[in-house]
């Protein structure tokens, strides 16, 4: 069977998973909507100093909801030892990072889908430069975002602390892709829209590349004396 | 051994250390194919890293761990697909009903999604009425049931027991013996840790007796017979000094 279909099975399992509970699911989109709603109240609807900050407080509602979901990442693995037997499986264990990844990927997204119609109102915001670019850059930012994040949270899994450790390390590693995140969504938000998005998505699409390689290539030291 | 004389398993001055501190101090051994050994000893021995190290979820520091003769290191996969683990872990997603697990497991070990063998499987461990229900509904030993289909689904030559009698009343008990014996009956080679003395005894062909990361005593089964373990146990473990 291919790594894909293999790691297909995994998201497929951590999905079915966060559909039976929805834990996850509601506490990350309760928190990325009580952002949006605090950060609406502190600028007048309109003003410039929103539109000039509406592309830092979308990233920084989607960025801190998701490290709430990432942190919890591979809590079900730790119940009843469920890491042991998938470390168990005859199957590499990059398999075990891509369905991870796929999981959170497709966790992230849907909370941003949810999420963005809300800022849009609150925000009143007009994608100037294109829908269909703005939509590119946050998959290109989720995909970097979501695969160090899933890295680190496997690496922070054991840990009591790991809600409080998962950012610190994490932060700092990302920094290139949400400075381009928020950038890009800048220059898509505003009216002209600047041609200058172009180049913050060749960054994002090649520090994606990178990431995603050797999160995949990492995992494996990661989990190696996790037994 | 087997009829050419290649264990099934054969381990060769395996060490484990975490840091400074030895956990496995060089453990040789050989298990003939179709054989039952119990593993005991007292907490700390290293029983479980024993185990950890042979179903490759970690690497020995030192050591050479044969299956069939052929040195596992870099065939991780291979060997792994030759191996069922069951523990007092139970390694089931509790929000998934026991036929979602098993399926899931199937799944990653490559058997072809057929309804019928999994049906098949939970009638045989007497759930298929529960077959639809979320695992946090069963009862312990239902779980430990259903962990025991889940670690069999593949057909492993090689079983490992990581103290699979833990947390089971006398009923689940009785059933997971008669279950083991079943094992036995059809001539898998199986390795079980137990801190319950006459579970060993009664299933083990041999019995070993590991203390501070050495094989203290290795016993035949019937030598170890009701009534002898506890003091040969005592004895190993009283002149070697217990970790617990």
């Amino acid at each position: 069977m291919s790594i894909l279909r293999l790691a297909a099975w995994v998201a497929w399992k951590d999905l079915r998973l966060e559909l039976r509970t929805r834990q996850n699911f509601l506490t990350t989109l309760l928190f990325a909507f009580i952002i949006i709603v605090v950060f609406n109240f502190a600028f007048d609807p309109g003003s410039r100093a929103a539109r000039e900050s509406a592309p830092a407080i979308l990233w920084v509602a989607f960025l801190f909801a998701g490290i709430l979901s990432l942190a919890n990442a591979f809590a079900m693995e730790r119940e009843e030892g469920c890491m042991l037997g998938l470390l168990l499986a005859p199957v590499p264990r990059g398999v075990i990072f891509l369905g991870k990844f796929l999981a959170n990927l497709a966790f992230q997204t849907a909370v941003e889908t949810l999420i963005l119609p809300i800022f849009v109102v609150f925000f009143n915001v007009r994608f100037a430069g294109g829908f269909l670019p703005f939509l590119l850059v946050v998959l290109l930012v989720n995909v970097g975002f979501v695969a160090v994040g899933t890295l680190f949270s496997a690496m922070t899994m054991g840990l009591r602390l790991r809600e409080v450790l998962l950012p610190i390390l994490l932060f700092p590693v990302i920094v290139p892709v949400v400075i381009a995140g928020v950038k890009a969504t800048a220059l898509l938000f505003q009216a002209p829209a600047a041609p200058g998005w172009i180049h913050w998505v060749k960054l994002l699409a090649g520090f994606d590349l990178i990431f995603v390689v050797v999160c995949y290539a990492v995992f494996r030291f990661v989990v190696e004396e996790a037994a | 051994m087997s009829k050419d004389g290649v264990p099934v398993l054969s381990l060769q001055e395996v060490r484990k250390h975490f840091g400074d501190v030895p956990v496995l101090r060089g453990i040789s051994l050989d298990v003939a194919p179709g054989a039952f050994i119990a593993v005991v000893g007292p907490n700390g021995a290293g029983k479980t890293t024993l185990f950890h190290c042979i179903a490759r979820l970690m690497r020995p520091s030192s050591g050479t761990i044969r299956f069939r003769g052929e040195d596992v290191s870099g065939r991780d996969l291979e060997f792994r697909r030759a191996i069922g683990y069951i523990s007092h872990q139970l390694f089931l997603y509790p929000e998934l009903t026991g036929r979602e697990n098993l399926r899931f497991f199937a799944r990653l070990y490559g058997r072809p999604d057929d309804p019928a063998a999994l049906d098949e499987t939970l009638a045989g461990m007497g759930l298929a009425v529960a077959a639809d229900r979320p695992v946090r509904t069963y009862s312990r030993g239902m779980k430990q049931r259903l962990a025991i289909a889940r670690a069999l689904l593949h057909r492993p030559e090689l079983v490992l027991l990581d103290e699979p009698f833990t947390g089971l009343d006398q009923h689940a008990a009785a059933v997971l013996r008669d279950l083991l014996r079943r094992l036995k009956g059809e001539g898998r080679t199986v390795l079980m840790i137990s801190h319950q003395l006459e579970h060993a005894a009664e299933l083990g062909d041999r019995v070993l007796v590991l203390v501070n990361g050495r094989i203290r005593a290795n016993v035949a089964g019937a030598e170890a017979g009701p009534g002898r373990l506890p003091a040969l146990y005592l004895d190993a473990v009283g002149r070697h000094g217990g970790a617990s």
